[in-house]
Order: structure tokens, then sequence, then C-alpha cells
């Protein structure tokens, strides 16, 4: 393949107008319009579900990076969002209450873990990289319990939502939706902005062909570090909206549950589309929201509902709404 | 601490190391030779625990309630595989993982639909129950010889079995190259059911097995199954005898952990912060474990050849 194909072709993957420009605006756009909807029909509670759903999407986004394009499964990814969290219950607890300081420790913190675990769960591949993910996530889960001055257990009670430089900009509900949205379509452009560049193109080789991307010339082993880390500041900056948004953080947030709940979120919209995974988190936090409300045990309907999407809808949600639309265009 | 007191620590981790290894067997050899990630297997071991309480109320006989419980599991999972598993096979892990999810949580709340949440109790066999008098006067349940004893009769019959009979040597080219083996003429459709199945009924047997020690209640299968996993991936995916030694070891560290974190804790620290970071350090040690095992070997202990 000469160079000037190669660059055809990832011109061609840059910009696809309908699927790359047209689907991503739609769904910021009725992100955007939600608060609206909510206020004319007087439904306040789907403000709190739109501002879940973007801050769960803004890891559900930062998982796809890793899944979708490193082929790395991290299955321990709830384990940053909880970093996130403590870092603003802990600063809190101690009096400091600004997303000034809040903020870019949550972040810090959780690449900092990233980077440390990243080095050691590298070495390995495959399913030994889930399961080692996991293990990291675990230990984080169980520091967590164990932090007795902190709630251990029962969690950490925040007094308040963060101030902003001593504003207290995210104390209305609306105002907070808008920063989490603000936060996603940063979270979701940063990333698209990553997988289109040139390290995204080696991300994805290594996805591919590690052995083919080291023959060439590249560390493979680097390129997959910097995504984790970038990766887990993103869960980070999740766990700071979580813990705002709840005014109370917990061991829970970080459990191996909340990380399968992140990867079934990503593969339900589609993996490697980055809007897909937040298609995903919609859909899956839409349906535990409306069958919930059918019935108790609403699983017995989401579950065989999960195997059903595996069994014919290939590609996910963003597959679907793919073929839909090459169906519609002849 | 006391040399009885360890000793009966030590029972208690064999006891659930060959628990796990029950069900780690099965889920090694699903992942080795079909290179299926069957997160559904912890639901298969609460659904023994629950067929045998259902089978239990109804012939009232422990012996009759677990053979009925064995072979209502076998059949159920070999539902499974023919409605959903099979259609997964060679499709890609993700995908493998929402499916088994979906069925896990299908599972969990289909059996709190059926039988409630409340936890249910199965009584101890008569023959079996009470206690035995170890050395220094301790008293120890039998319940619990007998889960171990059957544990290592099953492993040694796996033993056996892999290693010295015709399908045995089938399932271990399997988890060493499924494509040639097919090519080699077996039928891999029939090879892959029947260990699927068997991996199936022995993780049922545990659920049985554990049934009257534990209460059963939905979720039981879901943090056994993590431990599960925890093991393979320490003995190397598909190595039957990986998953023994490393269930023992698990199951060991485990337990003598959790019973002692706080007496050594409290050596190298006052009795409050021992108290505090006792209990999380021993909750964490088998995941430090892993991590170190796979730091060091990347593949677990004993990875199976040509993988």
């Amino acid at each position: 393949m000469t160079a000037a194909t190669l660059a055809a072709a990832s011109r061609s993957r840059l910009l696809r107008p309908t699927r790359d420009v047209a689907l991503p605006l739609l769904i910021f756009l009725m992100f955007a319009l939600l608060p609206l909807f909510a206020w004319l029909t007087a439904q306040q509670y789907l403000l709190d579900l739109g501002a879940r759903m973007m801050v769960f999407a803004v890891a559900a986004v930062a998982l796809d990076l890793l899944v979708g394009y490193g082929g790395l499964i991290s299955f321990g990814h709830a384990g940053f969002i909880g970093l996130g969290a403590y870092a603003v219950g802990i600063l809190s607890a101690q009096g400091i209450d600004d997303a000034l300081v809040s903020l870019p420790v949550a972040i810090a913190v959780s690449m900092l873990f990233a980077w440390l675990t990243g080095i050691v769960c590298l070495r390995t591949k495959g399913v030994y990289f889930i399961m080692i993910t996991l293990a990291f996530g675990q230990m984080v889960y169980f520091i967590a319990t164990s932090l007795a001055p902190y709630g251990g257990d029962n969690g950490l009670t925040i007094a308040a939502r963060n101030t902003v430089a001593g504003w207290k900009l995210l104390k209305s509900d609306r105002a907070f939706y808008y920063v989490a949205l603000i936060c996603l379509l940063a979270t979701y452009l940063l990333c698209r902005a990553l997988v289109v560049s040139r390290f995204g193109r080696v991300l994805r080789g290594s996805r591919e062909n590690a052995t083919r991307m080291a023959t060439i010339g590249f560390t493979v082993r680097r390129f997959q570090l910097v995504a984790y880390v970038i990766s887990g500041g993103f869960g980070g900056l999740s766990g700071f909206l979580l813990a705002n948004s709840t005014e109370f953080v917990s061991p829970a947030y970080m459990s191996w549950q909340q990380s399968g709940e992140l990867i079934v979120m990503v593969i339900l919209g589609g993996v490697g589309t980055l809007d897909g995974a937040i298609l995903g988190t919609v859909a899956y936090l839409v349906a535990e929201e409306w069958l919930s409300g059918l019935t108790e045990n609403w699983q017995v309907i989401f579950g065989p509902l999960l195997v059903l999407a595996v069994l014919f809808a290939r590609g996910g949600l963003i597959g679907l709404v793919s073929r839909f639309w090459r169906f519609g265009h002849g | 601490m006391s040399g009885t007191l360890f000793l009966v620590q030590v029972l208690n981790g064999l006891q659930l190391g060959v628990l796990l290894f029950l069900i780690a067997a099965g889920l090694t050899l699903v992942f080795g030779v079909m290179d299926f990630i069957n997160l559904a297997h912890g639901v298969q071991y609460m659904l023994g625990a629950y067929l045998a309480v259902a089978f239990y109320g109804v012939v009232g006989n422990f012996l009759a309630a677990l053979v009925l419980a064995l072979v209502a599991a076998l059949a159920f999972g070999l539902l499974l595989e023919f409605l959903v598993f099979r259609h997964l096979y060679g499709r890609d892990h993700l995908d493998q993982v929402i499916a088994t999810f979906g069925i896990i949580l299908f599972l969990n709340h289909a059996v709190r639909l059926i039988w409630g949440a409340a936890p249910l109790t199965l009584p101890v066999p008569d023959f079996f129950a009470g206690t035995v008098v170890l050395m220094g006067g301790l008293l120890y349940p039998v319940w619990r010889l007998v889960i171990i004893a059957s544990g290592l009769a099953v492993a040694l019959g796996l033993y056996v079995l892999v290693t010295y009979t015709r399908l045995g040597m089938l399932v271990r080219a399997g988890a060493t190259n499924a494509p040639m083996v097919s090519a080699l003429g077996v039928d891999i459709g029939r090879l892959f059911m029947f260990v699927f199945g068997f991996g199936t009924m022995l993780a049922g047997f545990a659920g049985i097995m554990i049934a009257p020690i534990i209460s059963v209640e939905p979720g039981m299968g879901t943090n056994i199954l993590i431990l599960a996993l925890v093991v393979i991936v320490i003995g190397g995916i598909g190595s039957i005898r990986g998953a023994f030694v490393a269930a023992l070891l698990i199951g060991l560290v485990d337990t003598l952990g959790r019973s002692f974190s706080i007496d050594i804790l409290r050596m190298v620290m006052g009795p409050s912060p021992a108290r505090m970071a006792g209990p999380a350090i021993a909750s964490m040690l088998i995941y430090v474990l892993m991590a170190i095992v796979l730091y060091i070997r990347p593949a677990g202990l004993f990875p199976a050849r040509g993988r």
C-alpha cells in the first residue's frame, strides 16, 4: 500500500458525514434539550436521569478508547471512578471543597494509579489482562472499605457540592447538568481527536497485530500505557462528577459489578465507536429505569434482551443504526 | 493462635479450596478447550444449590436430592448450551461476556421470583451430621470433611479421566489446539458439548455440597465466580492441574488471611490500626497474590502448551 492510498484511507475514516458528524450531533443536541423537555413536561426526574447518563458516559467513552481502539479490556475501570469520587469526598471531609482543587486532584490520582498499575497490567495479554485489572480494581475497593475515618463500608456523605473558585455553580441541578454535558462533550472530542491522530493509529495497529507494530519500530507497550493512563484520568473525571451529583461516595462505586456494567454499556452501544459508548450508557440506564418501573426483578427481562442483542444485533446499537441507515439509502 | 485453631483454619481453607476447584475445573476446561468465557458458570453453582433444596423438599432424602439435582443441573446446562452458548463459540470474547452476563442477570432474579429473596437452608444429611473431635479436643463438623473428601475424590477422578482415557486425550488436545483436533476428524461440536455439560455438572455438584452449611440465596454464585476466575488465571487457563494447585492455594491464603491478619498485623502496629487494616488486607490478599503471579508468569503457573 502506498503512502497516498494510506492517507486517503485515513482521510476517509476521518469524517464520514452522516455517521461521524450527524449522529454525535444528534446525541449531544438531545442531551442539550433534555432539561427544556423535562421543564415543559414537569418531569424533574428526567434531569437526574440525564445527568447520571452523562456521568457514566464519560467513563464509558474512556473505556471504549481502551477496549475498542487498544483491544485492552479493563475489568477494573470502576476503580478509577471510585478514586475520583473519593478524592472529592476526602478533600471535602478535610474542608477543601473547591473544584479548582478537587477536580485536578481527582484526575491526577486516577492517572497516577493507572500509570503505576498499567506498568504491571500491560505485561499480560487477553484474558489475563482482564483479570489483572480486576485484581487492582478489587484492591482499591477493599482499601475504600477499610477507610474507617471516611465511612468504611457505609460510604461518606459530602456536605455540599464543590464550589468553583468560591462560586456555588454546581448547586442547582440544571447548572450541574450542563457542567456534566460540557465534561462529556470535552471527553468525547478529546477521545475522538486521539483516535484519529497518529497515536490512535498506532494504538489500533497494536490491537490488530502487536508483533508487526513492534517490528516497524513502535514501543507498543508505551502507547498502550499512555492510553491506559488517559482512560484512567477520564474515569477520575467521571468519579468527580458522580460524587458531586450524588453528594455521597461509597465503595460500591468501584465494585466489580460496576466495572462489569461499564463494559456492558460499551459493548451494548458498539465497541470502538465512542458515540456507541454514549448510546450504550443511555440505553442501559433507560432500560434499567423503565423496566424497574414495570417489575421489581427487571433483570429477568433485561438479561434475555442482552443475550438477544448479542445473538442478533452484531456491532451493538451503533451497528443497528448504521444498518438501518444503509437500508434507508438503498 | 494455638495449634488447634490453626489446624481448624487449615481444614476450612482446604474446604474452600476444593469447592473452588470443583467450580474452576469446569470453567478452565470450557475456557481452555472452547476459548469461551462463561461468566454464567457461577450461577450454575447457585442453581445446583437451589435445585438440591427444591428436590430435598420433594423427596426428603439428601442422596436422592443430590442425584436429581445433578441430573437437572446437567439438563439445564445442556439446554443453555443448545439455546445460547453454541452460537457464541468462535465469536469475540466481548460478545461472550455480555451474553453470559445477561444470563447471570436473568437467573439471579429468576430464582428470586421462584423461591423468593429470603435465604433457604438445606439440612446436613443425618449420617454426616454432628462433629468429630480433632486433637486437642476441638470439635469439627463432619460435613466439611465430607466436602473435602468428595472434592479430592473428584480431583483424582478427573486426573485419571484426563490423563488415561481417550476422551481425556481429546480434551487435552482440544485445550492445546482445537482447530487441529477438528481437522483430524473429531466431532468438535460433540466434544464441546460434553466438556460443557461436565463442567456445568461439577459446578452444580459444588453448589449442592455446600448448600447444607451456607444459606442458599440469589447472587451466591457471583462472588464465587470471581474467585474461580482468579483461580484459573493463577493456575493457567486450560490446565486442570493448575486449577487444582491454585484453588487450594487461594482457599488457604484467603481463609488463613482472614483468620490471622489482625494477629499478624498487631506484631508490627497498634491494636486499633491493626483491627482497621486487617480485614481489608485479608480481602485483598488473593488479588495481590494474583497480581504477583501474573507479573512473574504472565500466563499463570501451569500454562497449557500451545497457547
